[in-house]
């Protein structure tokens, strides 16, 4: 066939429909919440975890039994109707003392990464900000409290302090912000040479505008899904001093603690090593697999 | 041509960077001026320092040395509250329209930014605002709350431009603003930007890599080498009687579109790659590479100097 220009015709574009957007608007967290409540293991270890707060802020409060009455009558006893898990050596619940133990692992989970939180991004912030020298001397001497290794902290700070869950936490965040740190510091870093950064800066925005309105937000991702990592970490460093006998003391009860006891009457009485050692490694597996899960959701692109 | 009084006058402009022990000199002695509502095109190869050099003029970097004067008054002098002030005057489109929008930002408040930071319109006044600009750049105002993720290349470079505008700058540095996008998209926002300047009277600085486009939107162009200008010219005598060996070499690669020209055509094949820019030859830069190199060009730097009146060169060929 020949083609001529007649068989030519010029098509009008409306602009205005060319421009039509069909997909929902969402913001980035709704995104991130979207992909999240696809992830069904992210999800149901969510909800454990949910559930693991509530139960150790309100079992503790409601139940009949206490964590430190001891009854030597009743020491030893398999689990029952009265006692759920049993009871120990002493004759103490140890439903109660797992849930106590909850209250003391969540807290130094939380406490260490809210801490680490704080210090690292205001010393990552800052280094990444700033840049050059600045840079150079505070991640310099981040490296040099890397190196101290935090059993050694631990050791030195029961010297000094009396031993107990606010030492845990001291010990554990002393060296525990320079993850943050860092990864707060090459987010910022990468960030800062961003186009959209030296717009606003072209625009005549201030440090202030730049931090908390164009840093921050885009590097709360990768910060969360740290910190969400922070917490197993410290919650399983708490138990190990504890069962070593470098944590909380007696009569508090902590997941270290018992397993310790538990274990040297593993053979006669198994359940009172079984319930701490149980919760510490699903409690660990759920923070982890939320943790894994909300990184997915943040950043699709990191998916294996 | 009409005489126009210079906007923006360059001075011997500077910018290193210090990468370890060594300097790289991105951007090495510019002189040069861009009159009111011209668009003067710059053009180099990837790496030559031209956003450096736009970054600088705006005072994103700070200079190493030299001076950028605008309407006359020194910019690089400005202390902080003046420079924001002056900050409206000047403004800049990016080259990667993904990377230049805030993605945690709707599109409203990424042009309305620059409103809160000058205080320029604040409520419903704010909005309108943001959806007068959204209108003149072609967007659909209703799209203010959307995110940038939910655009496409040349709206989002659209949404570039709104932002740049909503200061009503004097003077704009297009930084690549089309070489990111679909070659089908590239018209329409060259149409745009120049629709704009008609409009607004605006000064354009354009960066491309690529002759052949700026040769259609620029009043004079300008051609970077390793930091340094080589040659500037209005477009017409550039394209017409390129002077520098370099731009020579540029303008024989663009294939002209009448084959009969294009057959008979000598080609001048660049020798080598560019040098590093941290380590660049003695002399002239273009040396090397050089097809009409002399003994001299790897002792002495040439100088810049005007060749022809308006037509400015740096090669030994023209002392
Ligand atoms: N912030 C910086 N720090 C160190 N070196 C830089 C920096 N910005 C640019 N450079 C270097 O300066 C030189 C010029 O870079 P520039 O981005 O200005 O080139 P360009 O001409 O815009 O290139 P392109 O066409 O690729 O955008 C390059 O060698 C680059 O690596
Ligand atoms: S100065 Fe010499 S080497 Fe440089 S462009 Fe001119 S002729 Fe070529
Ligand atoms: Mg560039």
């Amino acid at each position: 066939m020949q083609l001529t220009k007649e068989h030519f015709e010029p098509i009008s574009v409306d602009l205005r429909q060319a421009e039509e957007i069909k997909r929902p608007s969402l913001s980035f967290w709704a995104d991130v919440w979207r992909r999240l409540k696809m992830n069904k293991v992210a999800m149901a270890s969510l909800i454990f975890i949910l559930l693991l707060v509530a139960c150790a802020i309100f079992i503790p409060i409601f139940s009949s039994h206490d964590y430190y009455t001891t009854n030597l009558a009743g020491k030893n006893k398999p689990p029952s109707a009265e006692h759920w898990f049993g009871t120990d050596d002493l004759g103490r619940d140890v439903f109660v003392r797992v849930w106590y133990g909850a209250r003391i692992s969540l807290e130094v989970g939380f406490a260490a990464a809210l801490i680490d939180l704080i210090i690292g991004m205001i010393w990552g912030g800052i280094a990444g900000f700033y840049g050059g020298k600045v840079d150079e001397i505070m991640m310099r001497i981040a490296d040099i409290l890397y190196a101290i290794p935090y059993l050694l902290v631990v050791i030195l700070l029961m010297v000094v302090m009396e031993q107990g869950v606010v030492t845990i936490i001291i010990a554990l965040t002393i060296t525990g912000w320079i993850g943050m740190a860092r990864i707060v510091r090459g987010q910022i870093l990468q960030l800062k040479a961003q186009e959209f950064v030296l717009a606003a800066r072209s625009l005549g925005a201030d440090n202030n505008r730049l931090i908390f309105k164009h840093l921050i937000p885009n590097a709360l991702g990768p910060i969360i899904v740290t910190l969400s990592l922070t917490v197993p970490t410290a919650i399983f460093t708490e138990s190990f001093l504890s069962f070593i006998g470098l944590g909380v003391s007696a009569p508090v009860a902590s997941w270290g603690t018992m397993s310790a006891e538990g274990l040297a009457a593993m053979k006669y009485y198994p359940w009172r090593l079984m319930f701490p050692a149980l919760f510490i490694s699903v409690t660990m597996l759920a923070f982890n697999l939320f943790g894994d899960g909300l990184r997915d959701a943040v950043d699709p692109r990191l998916r294996k | 041509m009409e005489k126009r009084d210079t906007l923006i006058e360059v001075r011997n402009l500077k910018k290193f960077f210090k990468i370890g022990d060594n300097t790289l000199k991105a951007v090495n002695d510019l002189s040069f001026e861009i009159k009111r509502g011209e668009t003067l095109g710059v053009v180099g190869e990837s790496g030559c320092g031209k956003s450096t050099a736009g970054r600088t003029i705006l005072r994103l970097y700070e200079p190493t040395a030299g001076d950028v004067l605008f309407e006359g008054q020194s910019v690089m002098k400005l202390n902080h509250q003046e420079m924001k002030a002056m900050r409206r005057n000047m403004q800049m489109i990016f080259q990667d329209p993904y990377a230049s929008l805030n993605p945690r930002m709707t599109v409203g408040d990424i042009i309305g930014e620059a409103l809160d930071i000058h205080g320029l319109a604040s409520g419903q006044k704010r909005k309108e605002r943001i959806q007068e600009l959204l209108s003149l750049v072609s967007l659909n105002p209703e799209h203010m709350n959307r995110f940038p993720h939910e655009f496409s290349g040349g709206q989002r470079q659209r949404i570039g431009i709104a932002r740049a505008l909503a200061v009503e700058p004097k003077f704009i540095v297009c930084d690549e603003p089309i070489s990111a996008l679909d070659v089908s998209v590239q018209a329409q926002v060259v149409n745009l930007l120049q629709q704009l300047q008609e409009k607004m009277g605006l000064t354009y600085m354009f960066i491309a890599h690529d002759l052949s486009m700026v040769k259609y939107i620029s009043d004079r162009v300008a051609v970077m080498y390793l930091g340094k200008m080589v040659e500037l010219a209005d477009s017409e005598k550039l394209y017409e009687k390129p002077l520098h060996p370099y731009t020579q070499a540029l303008l024989s690669a663009i294939p002209i579109p009448d084959p009969e020209v294009e057959r008979k055509r000598e080609r001048i094949v660049l020798q080598g790659d560019v040098p590093s820019p941290m380590n660049p030859p003695s002399g002239c830069h273009f040396r090397t590479r050089c097809p009409k190199a002399m003994p001299e060009c790897s002792a002495v730097e040439p100088v810049w100097k005007e060749v022809e009146p308006g037509h400015f060169a740096a090669c030994h060929l023209y002392n």
